[in-house]
């Protein structure tokens, strides 16, 4: 949908004004029924372009670039050059834009064991065993690569197509293409983990789209939506008074100012009403199976946070909600990574592997598209900022744009395939290289989009997530 | 002999390529397709002699008499051009090798080179005369209007009841809304000019420069944090605000508005004030992550704030030629960058700009810190280090990069510090003393640790003098200081940068501006000034146009122009071109008030006929102007997201009307800030009168922004923005009903109504009316909430917790209860569709 057709929608509401008096109130319900679902024309459900398996995402976002080295792809070649720098025939695409390392920092071989997984023996390290379990559902990229070198750019990159600001993100663009399924809930939810993610809100804008689209953040503490309980002891009862008397007051002016977009705010203040009840149901965990819980990582520590995030996930999936985004900070391991990514596997491997298995049993698996992934990867070679290499406790490595790896599942994906390689320094893709671009089409397209086709226009001309760029790539589909 | 002939007979045949007959038949078919007149790929026009000779964005690509290191013999010899499958034969190759051997004769081209366009924003304004109409008009606004309308046989709207337009037009000149007592002497008024005597007074409020400085703060991007990951907060941001509060409360000219934000630094002489409004340009948003390559990130505030001055006087998306020529408009690759090379070379300075009252006591005690100071150092013997220290930045900064600790110390005083780096470049007794001040401090807090290995501190007994010079430092007197620019005193030269990519310099281009717009003055200088200078000349087609248009915006709700962003070929076109140039041209030359002043820019519009229209629908108008472009009525406007929450603090009693200042932290729900990264935003509540000053000075933290603007629309603060968008969603219903800031408001309206009118449901709701929406209740509107507030005292007999939590105060006059249940009508008026709008 355009501009113009999305104005038209807004236009359609226009043909009430013929009516007068008491058929206003008709007019009203129908505007209700039809318009109002979410409070907003813009969140009526919408079919893409063609049939699509993917109706919803869950997107896990692992901010700050984790090493594909330690996890996805193994490189025993390493072993051979370890302590030695790279060839120069390499290092020279640095140019200077590596952030801490130097072009001639030694080779760091990987300490990880990797072993064949599932009926397809996909190679993946040891750290992961709970989602390596499902390899024969997950498409493993190993030559992903990107533009940008730091942070908040590679983020822009991966979520809104752009390192420019201001551009609509990667869920704002689910929603606006197919609406809300949810009465009750956003459509589109952000949770986030861990420290916080450096692109910070820019990874769920909607930018120069309507505000609507926007990710709503559900908080670990406190309310899960910004406001959602009553004020102080305010009960529900009286909060169903106010709303009463705002629907009456505002139904009246609506009917003296000839305004009909009154009915949207109308509509907004019902499914705030409808949010307070429906998020706590949300969030009440009470009616899941005690194993359930525990498979989810719910009764330790160290997993409970990430755990929790994932089975909301799942129920918010279940309810309709669209677009999940569970951003977690962060990856970005330039120091003791071997202690460090260790903890962020710990953390999130086993709910993230409980979430696939139960997703599957419960036959939401092949409408749910799940995306795993950093901004970048990290570099074959150990970063040291000072003269001296750090101790081997302390190793870490930087950032690395050219190549590196993430997996997807379910959602029209096909699953226990590898697809892509990179050369034994793991630096470039040797095979079907894939750039954010591409990926962002075929996200699009599970979706049921032509991504060249899903467009808003915007200082007079129409922009696509693809930018200029991007290409499904069939490989990866069922 | 024999070579005499041989001669001779290489120069005949040489002499014998024609460029008409031989070289122009193989270029066209080729390659003027992509470098002739239609297009000209990477900056290549080869179609005419002075374009071919000059050569692309990478440099000249024929070199008269050597073909051999003519870049397009190197390019159609490899076959790399034309990009098309039929390459040149070798034939076509060796013709072309001899013209560009024999001197590459060209004819002079016939052709202007292209500096017009008929797209209609480009022309020059000319006052049009207003169109005689024959319903009473009030001034040429109505003229222009009501003409339109009656081409299409549509009269306009009467005038909207007084109750109406004073609300209206308190909230569009100041945003805030009348107070009963305004609304009542406003009612009693019976002069024939009594609407004119209160836009007068509207005007000159200080609360006028508060509203329009909002509107001026979405344009310019304003936040106070650096955005990007680190997101580090701007301590001194606000002091730009302050400057265009101020300003437009002085109602400065906006030819001085323009000048002083954009060249402040550059004016003669400038002073204090003038340096402070180059704030504008450092709003960009700033990369401090750890990784980052200062020179990109350097590149890309200067891209920032070239798109930025063309969005905001040029109202042209002059970005999209960052990478290559516009498509649409007339804006090349080269002109883009002949606009970014005037902001090429800015250094980002913070320096003193002390506000009244500051000044005095800075000035005595400075120079007593000054001389502590120095007698530390001498202690120390750090005077020595420091130079060191000094030198080894200046060698870093014109040596190529290398991995020794010097580059690295380099590196972080360019990230973490603010322009210091170009100060330490600078002569020590050319820095102010105040910026050496600066060097001094980063010395002491990071630089020295950088640079110096332990062991060598350790003999300084450098830690014992880092304590020293931390407990002399707090007897700096404190000042506030302004953000400011200031052009380097090393000249940058710029270069086309291909595909916009920093790494890829092309050819160098100097300061210059789009040849569709009228030149410079012929021999200024080409400086920032000149710049400034020339867009607001008064013979510039964009920048009044543009200007007017966006005011306009902000009083109907939409622009003459919708796309007040984008007057190029993409935008939409004006509805009322005549009305727009009219108003354009008296706001440069008007005649009866000062040139450009905006204050008269909005007298005229606001008490034009065609603005104190009723906003009221009009069945069978809406499906033939849906838009209400034709301006037959006025527009209801939600109100922006700030003034919100101003109306429900003005309302309640709350508001603390202080003008300027420092940013505030209102309340806002735990885990909001932590959202940032790594935790690193703090939000320290601002506690006492602070939290109730009005909505524009609410901190605005780029990567956690407050979630009230937020949800309300408030731009993001990455890119200038012209127009807001205005949606309506759950989370607003939400945010007004619960967040603790309009509950607080409820209560405190509650509370004011209960005391204020001694008894009496019809009397207290009259007055919360008043308060809220500045009219009195309707019958209707009267039973409906008596009813409810009936019903609310039910549900509240049975819980007395609920009451004590709604009205924690025991008052005098009525009893808790029902305090309570006023606390809920309030909170319901607050809520009101019409509360949020102005009609």
């Amino acid at each position: 949908m355009n501009w113009p057709q999305f104005q038209a929608i807004h236009h359609r509401r226009k043909f009430f004004e013929k009516f007068t008096g008491g058929i206003w109130t008709a007019a009203l319900a129908h505007l209700m029924q039809s318009d109002g679902r979410a409070g907003e024309e813009t969140m009526l459900p919408r079919k893409p372009h063609f049939p699509a398996r993917a109706k919803n995402v869950i997107f896990m976002f692992m901010e700050g670039g984790p090493s594909q080295l330690d996890l996805f792809d193994p490189k025993p070649q390493l072993r051979k050059y370890e302590g030695k720098p790279l060839p120069d025939s390499l290092t020279k695409a640095y140019g200077s834009k590596l952030a801490f390392a130097q072009p001639n920092s030694a080779v760091l071989a990987s300490p990880r064991q990797f072993r064949k997984w599932g009926q397809c023996g996909t190679e993946m390290s040891d750290w992961m065993p709970s989602i390596s379990a499902n390899a024969d559902d997950i498409c493993l990229i190993r030559s992903m690569h990107t533009d940008a070198f730091n942070h908040h750019p590679g983020q822009l990159l991966l979520f809104s197509g752009s390192t420019q600001f201001g551009r609509p993100s990667l869920g704002a663009w689910t929603t606006y293409g197919l609406g809300s399924e949810s009465q009750n809930l956003p459509a589109f939810a952000v949770m986030v983990s861990g420290r916080g993610t450096s692109g910070g809100v820019t990874n769920w804008t909607s930018g120069f789209m309507p505000s609507p689209y926007q990710g709503t953040v559900f908080r670990s503490s406190g309310d899960p939506i910004l406001y959602l309980s009553n004020p102080g002891e305010l009960s529900q009862k009286t909060q169903r008074v106010t709303l009463d008397a705002l629907r009456e007051m505002n139904e009246q002016h609506m009917v003296s100012s000839g305004d009909l977009a009154i009915a949207s705010r109308i509509a907004s203040y019902e499914l705030a009403f409808r949010m307070q009840s429906h998020a706590p149901d949300l969030l009440d965990f009470s009616k899941e199976s005690p194993a359930t819980l525990d498979a989810y990582g719910l009764n330790q520590e160290i997993t409970r946070p990430y755990g929790t995030n994932c089975l909301l996930a799942r129920r918010m999936v279940e309810r309709g909600v669209r677009f999940v985004l569970l951003a977690d900070a962060s990856w970005d391991d330039h120091s003791e990574l071997n202690t460090k990514l260790k903890k962020n596997c710990d953390r999130t491997q086993q709910p993230i592997g409980t979430m696939i298995a139960d997703l599957k049993q419960r036959g939401l698996l092949d409408s749910t598209l799940l995306v795993w992934c950093g901004e970048f990867g990290r570099t074959p070679m150990v970063e040291h900022r000072g003269e001296n290499t750090p101790a081997p406790d302390k190793v870490g490595r930087d950032h690395h744009p050219f190549a590196y790896s993430l997996w997807l599942a379910g959602g029209g994906i096909q699953g226990g395939r590898v697809v892509g390689a990179t050369d034994d320094f793991c630096f470039y893709p040797t095979e079907d290289p894939i750039h954010i671009h591409d990926l962002q089409a075929t996200i699009l397209h599970c979706l049921g989009f032509d991504h060249t086709r899903l467009t808003f226009r915007h200082l007079g001309r129409e922009f696509r997530l693809t930018d200029v760029g991007g290409a499904v790539v069939k490989k990866l589909l069922a | 002999m024999v070579g005499l002939l041989l001669f001779v007979a290489t120069a005949a045949s040489a002499s014998a390529v024609d460029f008409t007959r031989d070289i122009e038949p193989i270029l066209k078919r080729n390659c003027y397709g992509c470098h002739g007149a239609a297009l000209q790929q990477n900056g290549l026009r080869l179609d005419r002699a002075d374009d071919a000779l000059r050569g692309s964005y990478t440099g000249p690509v024929i070199v008269p008499g050597h073909a051999a290191s003519s870049k397009l013999i190197e390019m159609v010899s490899s076959g790399k051009m034309p990009k098309t499958p039929r390459k040149l034969t070798a034939d076509q190759i060796e013709v072309l090798r001899k013209w560009i051997d024999a001197g590459a004769a060209m004819p002079a081209s016939a052709m202007a080179v292209k500096t017009s366009s008929t797209h209609w924003s480009f022309q020059p304004i000319v006052r049009p005369v207003p169109p005689v109409v024959r319903a009473r008009i009030r001034n040429p606004i109505d003229a222009f209007v009501l003409a339109a309308l009656g081409k299409k046989g549509v009269a306009a709207s009467p005038e909207a009841p007084p109750a109406t337009l004073l609300r209206r037009v308190s909230l569009d000149l100041t945003g805030l809304p009348p107070s009963p007592a305004d609304l009542a002497r406003y009612l009693a008024d019976t002069r024939p000019d009594a609407y004119e005597r209160a836009v007068d007074m509207l005007l000159h409020s200080p609360h006028y420069g508060e509203k329009w400085a909002r509107h001026w703060l979405d344009q310019a991007r304003y936040a106070d944090s650096d955005g990007y990951e680190k997101d580090s907060e701007r301590p001194w941001a606000w002091r730009w605000r302050h400057w265009v509060i101020e300003a437009l409360n002085a109602d400065m000219p906006f030819d001085e508005f323009t000048i002083e934000q954009l060249a402040g630094d550059l004016l003669p002489n400038a002073a204090q004030e003038n340096l402070a409004a180059t704030g504008f340009l450092r709003n960009s948003l700033a990369n401090r992550e750890g990784g980052v390559n200062t020179e990109q990130f350097r590149v890309e505030q200067v891209m920032d704030r070239t798109a930025t001055t063309s969005t905001v006087w040029l109202g042209l998306t002059a970005g999209c030629a960052q990478c290559h020529d516009h498509k649409y408009d007339p804006i090349s690759q080269r002109q883009y960058y002949g606009l970014f090379a005037f902001f090429n070379a800015l250094v980002n300075l913070d320096q003193p700009a002390p506000l009244p009252g500051e000044h005095g006591t800075w000035m005595r005690q400075w120079p007593v810190y000054e001389s502590e100071r120095e007698a530390l150092l001498i202690r120390y013997n750090m005077h020595a280090l420091v130079e060191e220290w000094e030198t080894a930045m200046r060698t870093v900064a014109v040596q190529a990069p290398d991995n020794s600790r010097a580059q690295f110390a380099w590196k972080n005083l360019g990230n973490i510090a603010t322009g210091l780096q170009d100060v330490v470049l600078l002569d020590r007794n050319r820095r102010s003393r105040h910026l050496h001040d600066q060097v001094l401090v980063y010395f002491v807090d990071r630089g020295a640790s950088d640079l110096f290995l332990k062991d060598r501190l350790g003999a300084a007994k450098f830690d014992e003098f880092k304590k020293a010079f931390r407990e002399t430092r707090k007897k700096a007197p404190p000042v506030t200081l302004a953000q400011t620019v200031h052009e380097n005193w090393i000249p940058r030269q710029t270069h086309i940068l291909l595909r916009g990519d920093f790494r890829n310099p092309g050819v160098a281009v100097e300061p210059h501006t789009p040849a569709v717009l009228p030149p410079l003055p012929a021999g200024a200088p080409p400086t920032r000034l000149t710049l400034a200078r020339w867009l607001v000349s008064g013979k510039h087609p964009l920048t009044a146009r543009v200007a007017v248009n966006r005011a306009w915006q902000e009083f109907f709700g939409r622009g003459l122009v919708r796309t007040s962003e984008d007057f190029g070929k993409q935008g939409e076109p004006p509805s009322h071109p005549e009305l727009l140039d009219w108003l354009a041209a008296e706001f440069m030359q008007p005649k009866s008030a000062r040139p450009w002043s905006i204050k008269a820019l909005h007298r005229l519009i606001v008490t034009s006929a065609t603005y104190r229209q009723s906003s009221k629908s009009r069945p069978g108008l809406a499906g033939r102007d849906p838009d209400n472009t034709w301006i037959a009525r006025q527009s209801r406007i939600r109100l922006p997201a700030e003034l919100i929450r101003d109306s429900a603090l003005a309302a309640s009693g709350l508001l603390n009307p202080a003008v300027g200042g420092p940013s505030i932290r209102p309340p806002q729900p735990k885990g909001v800030a932590e959202l940032a990264y790594a935790g690193s935003v703090k939000w320290n509540e601002s506690t006492g009168p602070d939290r109730y000053k009005r909505g524009l000075y609410i901190h605005f933290q780029r990567t956690t922004p407050y979630p009230q603007l937020t949800n309300f629309d408030a731009p993001d603060a990455a890119v200038a923005c012209s127009r807001r968008q205005r949606s309506y969603t759950p989370l607003q219903a939400l945010n007004l009903l619960n967040d603790a800031v309009f509950f607080e408001a409820a209560q405190a309206l509650g509370i004011r109504l209960v005391q204020e009118v001694p008894s009496g449901f019809r009397e207290r709701l009259i007055r919360g009316f008043r308060l809220t929406l500045n009219r009195d209740p309707a019958e209707k509107e009267v039973e409906s909430l008596a009813r409810h507030f009936e019903r609310e005292l039910l549900v509240l007999r049975d819980n007395p917790r609920e009451v004590q939590s709604l009205a924690p105060d025991v008052l005098d006059r009525a009893g808790r209860l029902e305090t309570a249940g006023w606390v809920v009508i309030s909170r319901v008026l607050l809520n009101l569709d019409e509360f949020l709008h102005r009609e």
